[in-house]
């Protein structure tokens, strides 16, 4: 006989490993679905996940899709991790684009190495602003942040939708809803000739450092940590718990924001109406199945990124729906919050004599 | 201007048109929501409700089979929020954005075979009686069934929580669960039933989208209703009757833009499009800024899981 019994305390082993069966799971449902769509699974989950990043090519378009994810998902950790639950990255994405994108146009053919970090850090900042909205309306108007930051991020895409069509549409550009090209100055450097992979890598990268600094040697990490747990317990040990809020929706903000710059500074060039496939909503995924680990969420953001190539590929080669990716995303945090339930119980075998 | 009298009749009818979806998923809902689950997935079964229902009537032919079958996909979908958050008591936020982001994949999947294919008619009711009375005649009658049906929800909705004996047990669910649990009561049982219901109903309003309002599929066509319907709940503070209310504020932002585009008003569409959104957010501030009436009028588990040992 089999019985479920509560574990005394949360297995740290299954924790990490949760994740990967997670993985499993989905590719195994995955291909369930091919199958009923009457593809040959193997093939199809060969072309959604293998042969996107067979050469150098592909692995350069994983890496560019993956470092938004990144990005993104970092600044999440610090609101899932001190339970704000900051829907919005989309949001603050797209506010970040429009910033930037707006001063990068103010530097419309003039060249000069301050050009670029003046645009970033407008990008950045234009997410801050963007996630303060909810921050001080869940602060000081005890407002739903879920519902807040999530309609933020309808507005946003209607503002940069407005601001193409119309104020900044490019004079010489017969209607198209885009703006000038940015200058080169204004473009984050590639890294390899032929390859579209650029410099914001780095900045993903940074943000993981600085945020297992944070999250592991200082005493806003543990702050942050205890809230995450208990509210109550924060409250009991004085702090400050409204600025923390309002800090890390700014944190997770900034790298929403900066995440919009790499796209629209990197790959696009100029601003359109569509900077990003969801990068914001995607990276809330990406953050649990990186288990809000800085070094989770790298690994966790290469697997959701193979998604969107698999997605592309499988569509150009087996005429397979795109949309499958979201498919496949959502599965990923189905299985990874179901198989958490090893995490809190276990199975126990008991002999029939009891 | 000559106003005519009917003209504010039509538009009357129209606001309350576009208020169905919002009531019937927010309805749908706010039963979740007594019982103490709060499910984030309504886009997502309202999506799959919409093309569920568009997929069918293309198919099958039939508008009967088309609505039930709507009605069923929400539940199905909400089977596994439920499963996942009673059964393996997974965080409610995270599972509700699960079910969006995967039922809005799984739509456009099934949708691609359906875009661009026109819609049947509704059949409406009471069509004769159109031209009976100024005014009130478009707002009465010429309305499909699922339209009447909504606006008695809110209604049924208040008589079953507050009148009749499983909905006290729904409020004692959601209030508390340990009590409740202790009186004998399946607080499992008791929220499933909630969850399948609310997709139901969330399926309902999908079909209503795809099949009456705008008779046609295109993907992404709940365009943040559902979003919009979970913020009316609380807006509501929980009251089915305040749902009415709110349903008809934000039908008529939607309607309004129309018109307002149509006279000639000078204000970028897009800012009018974003009206609903940007209101919503008014609005939740205004009610939540009270904040020892929202915690009064909170069911006091909602969102919490309930776990016994046996």
């Amino acid at each position: 006989m089999i019985k479920i019994v509560k574990r005394d305390q949360p297995s740290r082993a299954i924790f990490f490993l949760t994740p990967v069966l997670a993985i499993f799971l989905t590719l195994a449902a995955g291909g369930l679905i091919f199958y009923i769509l009457g593809f040959k699974p193997f093939e199809a989950l060969k072309f959604f996940f293998i042969v996107p990043i067979a050469d150098m090519y592909g692995f350069s378009e994983l890496l560019l899709k993956a470092t938004p994810l990144c990005l993104i998902a970092i600044g999440l950790s610090f609101c899932f991790k001190s339970n704000n639950w900051n829907i919005g990255a989309e949001g603050q994405l797209t506010f970040g684009a429009i910033v930037s994108g707006g001063v990068a146009l103010l530097f419309y053919e003039q060249e000069g190495f301050y050009i670029l970090p003046i645009v970033i850090l407008a990008g950045a900042i234009g997410g801050m602003l963007y996630a303060s909205i909810p921050a001080i309306l869940k602060t000081y108007f005890n407002t739903n942040e879920i519902l807040v930051s999530l309609m933020l991020v309808y507005v946003s895409k209607l503002i940069l939708d407005y601001l193409v069509v119309g104020p900044w549409s490019n004079p010489e550009g017969f209607n198209f809803p885009e703006t000038r090209q940015f200058t080169d100055s204004a473009r984050l450097p590639l890294l390899f000739e032929g390859l579209r992979i650029h410099a914001g890598i780095f900045l993903a990268l940074a943000a993981v450092v600085i945020s297992w600094f944070v999250f592991y040697k200082t005493y806003l990490g543990f702050q942050m940590k205890v809230s995450g747990f208990s509210l109550k317990t924060a409250k009991y040990a004085g702090y400050k718990g409204k600025k923390m809020i309002i800090l890390v929706f700014l944190i997770s903000g900034a790298c929403a924001g900066l995440a919009g710059v790499g796209e629209i500074t990197g790959p696009i060039g100029q601003l359109h109406r569509e900077v990003s496939p969801d990068y914001g909503f995607t990276a809330i995924i990406v953050a649990f199945l990186g288990r809000l680990h800085p070094v989770g969420i790298i690994f966790a953001s290469l697997v959701v990124a193979i998604t969107y190539l698999g997605a592309e590929t499988a569509q150009i080669f087996m005429q397979i729906p795109k949309y499958t990716g979201q498919v496949f995303q959502g599965m990923i945090l189905f299985f990874l919050l179901a198989s958490d339930y090893l995490l809190f119980f276990k199975f126990k075998f008991i002999g029939s004599k009891k | 201007m000559i106003i005519d009298i009917n003209f504010v009749g039509l538009i009357i009818a129209s606001i309350m048109a576009s208020a169905v979806p919002l009531i019937l998923a927010s309805c749908g809902e706010l039963i979740t929501e007594r019982s103490g689950v709060l499910n984030l997935g309504v886009e997502g079964m309202m999506i799959i409700g919409a093309i569920s229902g568009f997929a069918l009537m293309t198919v099958t032919g039939s508008l009967i089979i088309a609505v039930f079958g709507a009605m069923l996909a929400g539940v199905l979908i909400s089977t596994i929020f439920a499963f996942l958050t009673q059964t393996l008591i997974t965080n409610h936020v995270a599972t509700g954005l699960a079910l969006t982001i995967f039922g809005i994949g799984i739509s456009a999947m099934i949708g691609k075979n359906f875009v661009g294919i026109p819609g049947k008619e509704f059949p409406v009711l009471f069509e004769g009686l159109k031209d009976t009375m100024p005014l009130l005649s478009p707002i009465l009658f010429g309305h499909s069934v699922v339209f009447y049906f909504a606006f008695a929800l809110p209604f049924i909705t208040s008589y079953f929580l507050k009148k009749t004996k499983i909905g006290l047990i729904v409020r004692a669910v959601g209030d508390s669960p340990e009590s409740a649990s202790n009186q004998g009561i399946n607080v499992k049982f008791v929220r499933y039933a909630c969850i399948l219901y609310g997709g139901a109903m969330c399926g309902l309003a999908g079909a209503y989208l795809s099949m009456i309002y705008t008779p046609q599929w295109i993907e992404n066509m709940t365009g943040g209703r559902g979003w919009i319907a979970l913020a009316l709940v609380v807006f509501s503070t929980w009251n089915p009757i305040k749902i009415l209310i709110g349903a008809m504020i934000f039908g008529g932002l939607t309607i309004i833009q129309f018109h307002m585009q149509a006279i000639g008003v000078r204000i970028p569409v897009q800012f009018l499009t974003a009206l609903p959104y940007i209101v919503t957010i008014i609005v939740l501030v205004v009610i939540s800024r009270d904040s020892r009436k929202i915690r009064l009028s909170t069911p006091s588990s909602l969102g919490k899981s309930f776990y016994k040992d046996n």
